[in-house]
């Protein structure tokens, strides 16, 4: 792997992306509340002081995945642990957004890819991991393995003064979160004031990013009306392969680049084709990455950067100047 | 049979006779009735010409596994299965090229499995 990789070189490359237009953002997670009243009431649930919160967002991984574009496999997922690995210190816990496997027809074959996944992963020091299923994990079963390895597809939990739901838009097998779990999100948010910080975490988006290409969940207007009333909402999602940022009301959306292929910017014609951006051997790993989420739960903030995996810090085939190209990020 | 059950017999077909002649007064010809068939990853036919504002049945059908079909510009959305057909009833109001996409996960290639709708 390449050299050692802290916190400071993730900050720095962040920043200069920065500069290139549009990667680091800062968000105010809900300004206007008291954060220690607030942090004591999400403390006191699970005995967890509210304060600073180090995340990282991994996605697509498609362990199994083999052909055009990528020649890869796992290549990336792998280069990413080791990244995550050398950060100092290292992060609380890893979010994987979905798509972590790539699906089989053959039940057997598929499982074998859940225990490859596993492999990989639990090559990472954070022991913390959650996981949502891609509809490549979980369409064809119905989540069936996904359950088998990870547990349940949608759930919730606190961390430093920060809610987090997992929600599961796959597994009825078509891009859709479902009454009854809509129902189980409006239960487990009553518990809470408007106030609280919330981070969403699904693989689908939860609005018609790009319906023709399967980029939506119809019903996501419906879990985003439950979630309207909370001032601080932020969702972190896969799928589709590349960084987006959108606004919705009071909710920051961002999607996660993979590692496995890229999907270039959806052209606006409804019927064009979705092709991922072709491999190229020069630089093998453009426009994949990984995603630190930082914060303070106290404080009620939360910052997302996002770092391709062509720097040269984490490839070492690749200079800062490849994250620096106008247009690499939304 | 006696003649009681004859004549209540004659009368309920009197009946439906009248009741279907209203259905058609009311309604006029039956909307035209498009087949679609489905199978991974391909929509048979891929492009379906459709006359704005012309009443058309959509007849769903499914060769293999359960496949959607959705259509965000004519709120079509519907599932259908080997032997479980669906059926739905549009009217097309704008005329233009339309996407149709299957979205229920049928395999690697469900990506891209989609077909066309034109308005004329």
């Amino acid at each position: 792997m390449a050299k050692p990789f802290d916190r400071r070189s993730f900050m720095r490359l962040s920043a200069a992306s920065l500069g290139a237009g549009a990667l680091l953002r800062f968000m105010p997670f809900g300004t206007t509340v008291n954060g220690s009243t607030l942090g004591t009431l999400l403390g006191a649930r699970n005995g967890e002081a509210p304060g600073p919160f180090s995340i990282v967002q991994l996605s697509d991984t498609h362990v199994g995945f083999q052909g055009p574009p990528d020649p890869l496999g796992t290549k990336a997922f792998e280069r990413a642990v080791d990244a995550v690995n050398a950060l100092d210190p290292q992060p609380d816990l890893i979010l994987f957004t979905g798509d972590l496997t790539h699906d089989s027809e053959d039940p057997a074959e598929h499982a074998k890819r859940f225990a490859a996944f596993k492999t990989i992963s639990g090559r990472l020091r954070v022991k913390k991991r959650m996981h949502v299923p891609g509809e490549h994990d979980a369409a064809l079963d119905g989540g069936t393995l996904f359950r088998e390895h990870f547990g349940e597809t949608h759930y919730s939990f606190d961390h430093r003064g920060v809610h987090f739901v997992a929600l599961d838009n796959v597994s009825a097998g078509k891009p859709i979160v479902g009454a009854e779990q809509i129902a189980w999100l409006k239960k487990d948010l009553a518990r809470y004031p408007k106030t609280a910080p919330i981070v969403v975490f699904t693989h689908r988006p939860l609005f018609d990013l790009k319906p023709e290409w399967e980029w939506f969940t119809s019903d996501g207007d419906e879990v985003m009306n439950v979630l309207a009333p909370y001032d601080a909402v932020t969702v972190l999602y896969g799928h589709i392969h590349r960084l987006n940022h959108t606004t919705l009301g009071k909710s920051q959306h961002y999607a996660a680049r993979s590692l496995i292929f890229a999907f270039p910017e959806p052209p606006a014609t409804s019927t064009a084709d979705k092709k991922p951006l072709p491999f190229d051997k020069t630089q093998p790993f453009r426009n994949l990455g990984i995603r630190e989420i930082t914060g303070n739960g106290a404080r009620h903030t939360l910052s997302v950067n996002d770092v391709e995996l062509t720097s040269r810090e984490l490839s070492g085939t690749e200079g800062v100047q490849q994250i620096l190209k106008t247009g690499d990020f939304l | 049979m006696n003649t009681f059950n004859k004549f209540l017999i004659a009368s309920l077909l009197t009946l439906l006779l009248a009741a279907a002649t209203v259905v058609v007064a009311q309604t006029g010809t039956p909307p035209r009735v498009v087949e679609i068939s489905a199978k991974k990853f391909e929509f048979t036919p891929n492009v379906v010409t459709l006359k704005k504002d012309e009443p058309v049945t959509i007849h769903f059908t499914s060769t293999d596994r359960a496949h959607g079909l959705l259509v965000k510009a004519f709120k079509i959305d519907l599932d259908a299965d080997l032997g479980k057909p669906a059926d739905v009833t549009i009217t097309p109001h704008e005329a233009g090229s339309f996407a149709a996409i299957c979205d229920h996960y049928c395999g690697s290639g469900h990506g891209n499995m989609k077909m066309t709708f034109v308005v004329e």
